[in-house]
């Protein structure tokens, strides 16, 4: 039964609201089929058309034997001008779900999802030239490596000219000049002379920057950046991270920031998802989620990391690894690594539910961190 | 096994590093041939059963300075001794010798198994490449250095895509501990791993260290780990040693403006205290900054309004504080010991 709930994705609006939403939500509405509740109906009308909205999003690659399940229920939306961090382990579908927003998968994925819109227009229906009008421009991607992210063969001046002249923007001298313009707000330093330069001929940072430069060409509502500063040192990392942040809030465009590392998204980040098996098992303000984390693979995952202060004793480890075959769960796919597992949890699914206003775990026992007798 | 003396003065050093210095060829267009500096004049001292972390950005030079103390590649001037051996000038059985002394973890786990090789002859080549044994003994020696990575029996027939990164890194690890040898050069042994798994290898790490007096010579560009594993961090600028001090001290009042950049640069989870933006890029290695080669990029230096010194006298290690080195002009000599100011 709880799994047919999830698959319909008419479950409560979690993670789904604005930071500002101090909206009451009751966790519990009566659902019926797809259709919104009267609750999640006066929300809508209350909220700004969220940037990007998914609900129940589920994929899977047919390969020639098997199916592998990649996301089995991915709810999250993302409202204007906010930043939110997509964290997750290696294979948690944290990549995946930004290639879905943008509709870049293979030919083998499998993708369905109640809810799929990208500013109120059905991503899942778009037709493909529909699709590229707004790839490049009102989603823009930034990628973890920015020397294969360029053409090796062109100068970055000319790869930044033809994403404007794809878009039917400006062409010639009015390209120049907006390349100079968005050049100048990352900070790029010698414009002219990058502008002129093959991509092997500048810095990670510098092509990271001049990545960004490309992403805002065309003024985009929304840009994914997947790991946008995994590949850089760590100072230049912090000036990669202020500046997309400051930009963010300048330009008011809303960011979904891929990360495997909570620390930056502590540093950028309005609110976070937490990724676990292809579900989102928790979904938070950043604040609210530093500060008191609910699931048990969250409060795991930040007491992994290695400190600069002080440190004692060995470091909390999740025992075991990120299982391989989502589709095959039955229960809560944590159960097997959780420290506070119960009966209930090897049965039964949890599913993605409020806590309080714009925090959600999809745990049985949120907040247990100690088995009681 | 050797006694361990954590970051111990008095018995004789394990590694002794000095004035180290590997230079490469380059080509640079429109310069032609030049000699760039990887590592430059670097003194170092590790002592027995002591970990020491070395930290540092892409080009600072501490896997070269790993490969030299390894003599994975040959040291253009200075000396390396490791136990009282001369490593620089070694050949032959003496070199052989030497390698069963020191081994390596490197960063890619996968990479670093021939994807050919079963992980019980993984395990064993050192063992056949260095000591004469049996079948038999060998078999169980690869057993007991399996178990005391966490890995059992079953492991044995298995290949390298055929084990998650973090199995890998275990089996790396066992081929490295297989020999017993005294010191262990660790080179971003977890960066290409998950947190949850890495904090499982770093535990292991630490286990192995305390159960067999190894001394760890740790590269890594993630403070933290090497805050959780070392007692004494080195920190790399441009080929230098640039601050020199114990770990717990150096993280929470380091004393050389770079290093402060560092910390401050860091994406903590436990919250911003302040962004230290680092003005520009590392400079390149074919072009040095004259005198100080952080000057062009120090926050320090332009607080104290550009002093032309950091231009024109490159600085030398001094003492700032028992066991704290650093070098700076102008790093303050008595460090506090809370976090030093946050640059702005």
């Amino acid at each position: 039964m709880s799994g047919e709930r999830a698959r319909t994705g008419a479950l409560p609006i979690t993670a789904e609201q604005p930071t500002t939403g101090a909206l009451p939500i009751t966790a519990e509405q009566p659902t019926t089929g797809t259709l919104p509740s009267t609750a999640e109906q006066l929300i809508r009308a209350a909220a700004p058309t969220p940037v990007l909205e998914i609900r129940g999003l589920r994929l899977a690659f047919q390969g020639e034997e098997r199916r592998t399940v990649a996301l089995d229920g991915i709810d999250l939306v993302i409202a204007p001008g906010e930043a939110v961090g997509v964290v997750g382990e290696t294979g948690c579908g944290k990549t995946v779900t930004g290639l879905a927003a943008m509709r870049l998968l293979p030919a083998s994925a499998r993708l369905t999802a109640d809810v799929l819109q990208f500013d109120g227009r059905d991503l899942l229906t778009l037709d493909d030239g529909a699709l590229r009008r707004i790839r490049g421009a009102e989603v823009a991607m930034i990628f973890q490596n920015p020397t294969s992210a360029f053409n090796p063969v062109f100068t970055i001046g000319a790869q930044m000219a033809d994403v404007l002249a794809a878009h039917d923007r400006e062409r010639g001298d009015a390209a120049r000049e907006r390349i100079r313009i968005v050049m100048a707000s990352v900070g790029m330093p010698d414009v002219e002379r990058v502008m002129r330069a093959y991509p092997h001929q500048l810095s990670g940072g510098m092509l990271q920057r001049a990545m960004i430069a490309t992403a805002l060409l065309c003024r985009p509502r929304l840009i994914i950046a997947d790991e946008p500063t995994t590949a850089l040192d760590v100072t230049i990392a912090a000036q990669i991270l202020a500046l997309l942040r400051r930009l963010q809030l300048d330009e008011g465009f809303s960011v979904m920031l891929i990360t495997h590392d909570l620390g930056v998204v502590r540093r950028v980040c309005d609110r976070v998802a937490v990724l676990y098996a292809g579900r989102v098992v928790e979904s938070a303000t950043t604040e609210a989620l530093f500060a008191a984390p609910q699931h048990p693979y969250t409060r795991g995952l930040l007491a992994a990391v290695p400190r600069t202060s002080a440190s004692s004793g060995p470091l909390q480890t999740i025992p075991g690894s990120v299982p391989t075959d989502i589709g095959s769960i039955t229960g809560c796919a944590f159960a097997p690594r959780c420290p506070v597992v119960q009966d209930r949890c090897r049965a039964e699914a949890p599913w993605l539910r409020d806590l309080e206003p714009a925090r959600a775990a999809a745990c049985h026992f949120p907040g247990v961190s100690v088995v009681s007798a | 096994m050797s006694t361990a003396v954590q970051g111990g003065t008095l018995s004789a050093p394990l590694v002794r590093l000095s004035g180290l210095v590997k230079e490469y060829p380059a080509y640079v267009a429109g310069r032609g041939n030049v000699t760039i500096r990887a590592v430059d004049r670097v003194d170092l001292d590790i002592a027995p059963g002591e970990a020491y972390g070395l930290v540092g950005e892409s080009g600072s030079g501490k896997t070269t300075l790993a490969r030299c103390l390894l003599r994975l590649v040959d040291t253009t001037a200075g000396r390396i001794e490791v136990a009282g051996q001369d490593v620089t000038n070694a050949t032959g059985a003496g070199l052989r010798a030497l390698r069963r002394e020191m081994q390596v973890v490197f960063q890619d786990p996968v990479g670093s198994l021939d994807p050919r090789s079963r992980v019980a002859d993984v395990v064993a080549e050192p063992l056949r490449t260095h000591l004469r044994l049996g079948a038999k003994e060998i078999e169980a020696r690869v057993l007991t250095l399996l178990d005391e990575v966490g890995l059992g029996r079953t492991f044995l027939g298995r290949r390298a895509h055929e084990l998650s990164g973090g199995q890998c890194q275990r089996v790396a690890i066992a081929r490295a501990v297989a020999l017993r040898p005294r010191l262990l050069v660790l080179d971003e042994p977890t960066s290409a791993l998950d947190v949850s798994v890495q904090a499982q290898i770093l535990n292991l790490l630490a286990d192995l260290r305390r159960e067999h007096g190894l001394t760890y010579l740790l590269i890594s560009h993630d403070l933290g780990v090497v805050r959780y594993l070392c007692d004494r961090i080195g920190v790399m600028y441009l080929g230098r040693i640039v601050e020199q001090g114990p770990a717990a001290r150096t993280m929470a009042a380091p004393t050389h403006p770079y290093t402060q950049a560092l910390l401050a640069s860091r994406p903590s989870v436990d919250g911003v205290e302040g962004v230290a933006l680092v003005r520009g890029e590392p400079p390149s290695l074919t072009d040095p900054p004259p005198g100080c080669s952080f000057h062009p990029r120090c926050w320090l230096r332009a607080e104290l309004g550009d002093p032309d010194r950091c231009v024109d006298e490159p600085p030398d290690l001094r003492v700032l504080a028992p066991g704290v080195t650093a070098a700076c002009h102008f790093a303050p000599a008595t460090p506090t010991t809370d976090h030093a100011p946050v640059p702005r």
